[in-house]
């Protein structure tokens, strides 16, 4: 059974959106994280590839392409120890308070 | 081509599973991503081929002209010998 990245092939009369956007700022962020984890020596690319097909199909497809990496780096990073679930939940309670 | 979808993080896709190609240049060689993926250390490295496949042979509805190739790079433990 393919996991769900691996859709080349796959049927779907839809148009393909190939229109360009901006990157937003939590994008960016995300992609310097990202960056920085790997200078460190924290994560690899064949961990995140793996980390994100790891996803669930229906959660893989209902995100976009940085929520993909933001999701394998949180699964990443609790994996190796780095952080805990409840640290980063509660991380994201304090922001959604406004209390950065 | 081997068929198989392994639980383990593998780069090669579904679609060219089963197909016959012919390989076009060796493009070195690198530690396995299959380890890598897992924490491993990707070794003992293993060669990279570069495989030319028919696009009308990969696509049961390819509408392209019939010399069209798919280009792919595939390690060599997803590579089968046709027989001889």
């Amino acid at each position: 059974m393919p996991k769900p990245h691996d859709m080349g092939g796959e049927p779907n009369d839809e148009p393909i959106d190939q229109s360009d956007h901006q990157k937003m700022d939590w994008e960016m962020r995300a992609d310097a994280l990202h960056q920085v984890l790997g200078q460190k020596g924290i994560r690899r690319t064949d961990e995140m590839r793996r980390s994100m097909e790891s996803l669930d199909p229906d959660l893989y497809r209902s995100l976009s392409y940085y929520e993909r990496w933001t999701a394998a780096l949180e699964l990443l990073m609790v994996e190796k120890g780095y952080l805990t679930s409840d640290e980063i939940d509660r991380k994201v309670t304090q922001l959604d308070q406004g209390a950065n | 081509m081997r068929v198989d979808s392994p639980s383990h993080h593998y780069r090669t896709p579904t679609y060219i599973q089963g197909k016959t190609g012919v390989v076009v240049a060796i493009c070195g060689r690198y530690r396995n991503p299959e380890s890598l993926g897992h924490g491993g250390d990707g070794m003992p490295e293993q060669l990279l081929y570069r495989v030319s496949f028919a696009q009308n042979s990969v696509w049961d509805r390819y509408r392209g002209p019939s010399g069209d190739k798919i280009l792919v790079d595939i390690y060599e433990h997803w590579l089968d010998p046709v027989g001889v």
